[in-house]
């Protein structure tokens, strides 16, 4: 795909973002929607993988830890093949595949159980030594992390973890958004220096812009060059990406468009459709800047 | 209510006795019975179960020897994973290795395993049905002299309560070899609770073990003791006193506490009409909680529940901890001449 069709699907896959969380009447936006270019590099340019043959054994292994954000994997998954995108409307609903958080019994391709945060990185470790034990060098483990799950100390242990037993067929995602639950992350609770702090946990650390889909697969590359220790991106994202409104706001963190009484936003039953015609009018400055 | 006395059914009793202890348990009124830690055959049936299947591998937070996964270790270095003092890691590891088609066991003191890490066993293990095997040790005050922090007591009630889980309490050592190597062949998550101190050996080699299985090891009439874990043993003590009361007890050793063996309890229950129950554990979520409820549904009975009443232990040797705490053959005697009182 070249980066203008990587483009336009990633604006696919927020359209259908939106579409979902409004539908469903909960859900998180805002780091849903910044993941939205990472997980459109992911699936249709960095991973090997089979949407027909989910647990086909020469696959990248992809590990969403802060599974909040599953939103945009689902629409990933269904716009790669994985299921039909007609069910991504039954997200969150009863005996639907596609639950509030991922899981990964009821829904092939889905690699873990996940939603309570800090376990992704860990699970990656366990993999890779079941890798290293097996003799298998050639495949990568990615672990998609959202940056207020640092502070989980988990995450901790298992950098410590990677580091020890150099698993250099790891590489990590964090998408720094700057927000979390609460507000933003360095008042919650500070995470600066990021990068530091993940070189002195002995890992090789990217900074990149995390919504410049080149930049995403270029860190990929790199990442996999790096094979005597464990690999993070720090990817800089802007959270809900693509909806003016939703744009850097850490309220729209847990919040689904169509339900916020949030002060000087949309009202509520516009909210939706404003953030679809945004969206449209970003693919048609897509379109025209690749003509 | 039917009440079988032990004039009556002396004879057949005695004879039954003589084979079923032949059969199930040593003779546990000889003078001298060889103890070990159950962990101790844990460690042997891991190494066991290395030999028979490449895929078995061994996880430890900084606990080797005492958790007794050495054996393994030596045997098996490139199997073996040392995560240092880091529980939550430790399972969530194990998860990622079970996600890869190993089957690990992740073995730490239970009062961290399960006890710190008790979500991280939820979400990665049971919800997402991961086979890993949870080994905890030290549980129970017989831990002794390490004091109420390390003696795991709420290790039954927690993770009995996750779906998905297999929570097996072995008796003793021997029993503990066998119940680890079904854990390697079982594909479910499982918890195995293990105790320091040394334990009486009083289940012989071809002891019958099954995972799910609870096993009569006494048959009697007049009241049913059921025991798991280091307490199968003071059941069968205190069977022996009762015998000099003329009360015939029947012992049901519970090494699975989940999936709980529900035909086998309600079946002595029926006959016997009175239960004990004994657990070094919490007793509210425990054994006596397991049991309760199930007799409450489908058989409703006088009971007793010998094990911690809702509180914690303290420091001190394990005998007279266990005394002091009423979790010995003494508090099971009583328990139990009280119920025959009330049967009248």
């Amino acid at each position: 795909m070249t980066v203008e069709e990587l483009e336009l699907k990633a604006d696919t896959i927020r359209q259908d973002i939106i579409k979902m969380l409004e539908h469903a009447g909960s859900g998180h936006s805002a780091g849903s929607l910044g993941l939205a270019d990472i997980f459109t590099a992911l699936y249709f340019d960095i991973l090997k993988h089979d949407p027909k043959n989910p647990d086909w054994n020469e696959r990248d292994i992809l590990i969403l830890s802060n599974g909040h954000t599953v939103p945009v994997r689902y629409a990933a998954m269904a716009r790669a093949g994985y299921f039909p995108v007609e069910e991504l409307m039954t997200l969150r609903q009863l005996g639907s595949r596609l639950q509030g958080h991922p899981e990964r019994v009821r829904l092939p391709g889905l690699e873990t159980t996940s939603g309570p945060l800090g376990c992704g990185l860990s699970q990656a470790c366990g993999i890779a030594l079941a890798m290293r034990m097996d003799n298998i060098t050639h495949r990568w483990i990615y672990v998609v992390m959202s940056d207020g799950e640092l502070d989980e100390g988990n995450v901790w242990e298992a950098a410590m973890l990677a580091n020890k037993y150099r698993l250099g067929n790891i590489i990590a995602i964090v998408d720094r958004n700057n927000i979390q639950l609460d507000g933003p992350t360095e008042i919650v609770m500070p995470l600066e220096d990021l990068k530091a702090k993940w070189e002195s946990f002995g890992w090789y650390v990217i900074e990149i812009d995390g919504n410049n889909i080149p930049e995403v697969i270029h860190a990929c590359a790199l990442g996999r060059s790096i094979v005597d220790k464990p690999v993070i991106i720090i990817a800089h994202t802007i959270p809900g990406k693509g909806v003016d409104y939703m744009e850097f706001d850490y309220r729209w963190h847990g919040t689904p468009p169509g339900l916020a009484d949030i002060a000087g936003m949309p009202p509520k039953a516009e909210q939706a459709k404003i953030a679809l015609r945004e969206l449209r009018t970003l693919r048609g400055k897509i379109e025209s800047e690749a003509d | 209510m039917r009440c079988v006395s032990y004039e009556l059914c002396a004879e057949k009793l005695k004879a039954r006795l003589t084979k079923i202890m032949a059969a199930l348990t040593v003779d546990i009124t000889k003078a001298k019975l060889q103890s070990e830690s159950i962990r101790n055959g844990l460690g042997r049936g891991l190494l066991e179960a290395g030999k028979q299947n490449k895929n078995v591998v061994a996880v430890t937070a900084d606990l080797t020897e005492s958790t007794n996964i050495s054996l393994f270790a030596k045997a098996f270095p490139e199997r073996f994973i040392q995560v240092g003092v880091s529980e939550q890691n430790l399972v969530t590891v194990g998860s990622g290795l079970a996600a890869f088609g190993k089957i690990p066991f992740v073995s730490s003191y239970a009062a961290f395993n399960p006890g710190r890490n008790w979500e991280q066993i939820r979400t990665t293990i049971c919800l997402n049905d991961r086979p890993v095997k949870i080994v905890g040790s030290h549980t129970g005050i017989s831990v002794g002299p390490d004091g109420a922090t390390h003696q795991m007591l709420e290790d039954i009630a927690l993770m009995r309560a996750l779906p998905n889980m297999v929570v097996l309490a072995p008796c003793d050592s021997v029993e503990a070899e066998k119940a680890t190597l079904a854990m390697a062949t079982d594909l479910r998550p499982n918890y195995i609770r293990l105790a320091r101190d040394a334990t009486p050996i009083i289940t012989l080699p071809d002891t019958p073990f099954e995972i799910g299985k609870a096993i009569v090891f006494v048959e009697g009439f007049d009241v049913t003791i059921i025991a798991t874990g280091t307490m199968v043993y003071h059941a069968l003590l205190a069977a022996e006193r009762l015998k000099h009361h003329h009360i015939s007890a029947e012992v049901i050793n519970v090494s699975t506490v989940k999936p709980l063996d529900a035909e086998t309890i309600i079946t002595s229950v029926k006959k016997t009409r009175a239960v004990v129950t004994a657990e070094e554990a919490q007793i509210n979520g425990g054994l006596g909680g397991v049991i309760a409820e199930l007799l409450a549904e489908r058989c409703p009975t006088i009971m007793r529940r010998i094990g911690m009443k809702d509180h914690f232990g303290e420091s001190g040797k394990p005998n007279e901890l266990l005394k002091h705490f009423g979790l010995d053959a003494d508090h099971i005697v009583l328990a139990a001449q009280e119920l025959i009182d009330r049967k009248g």
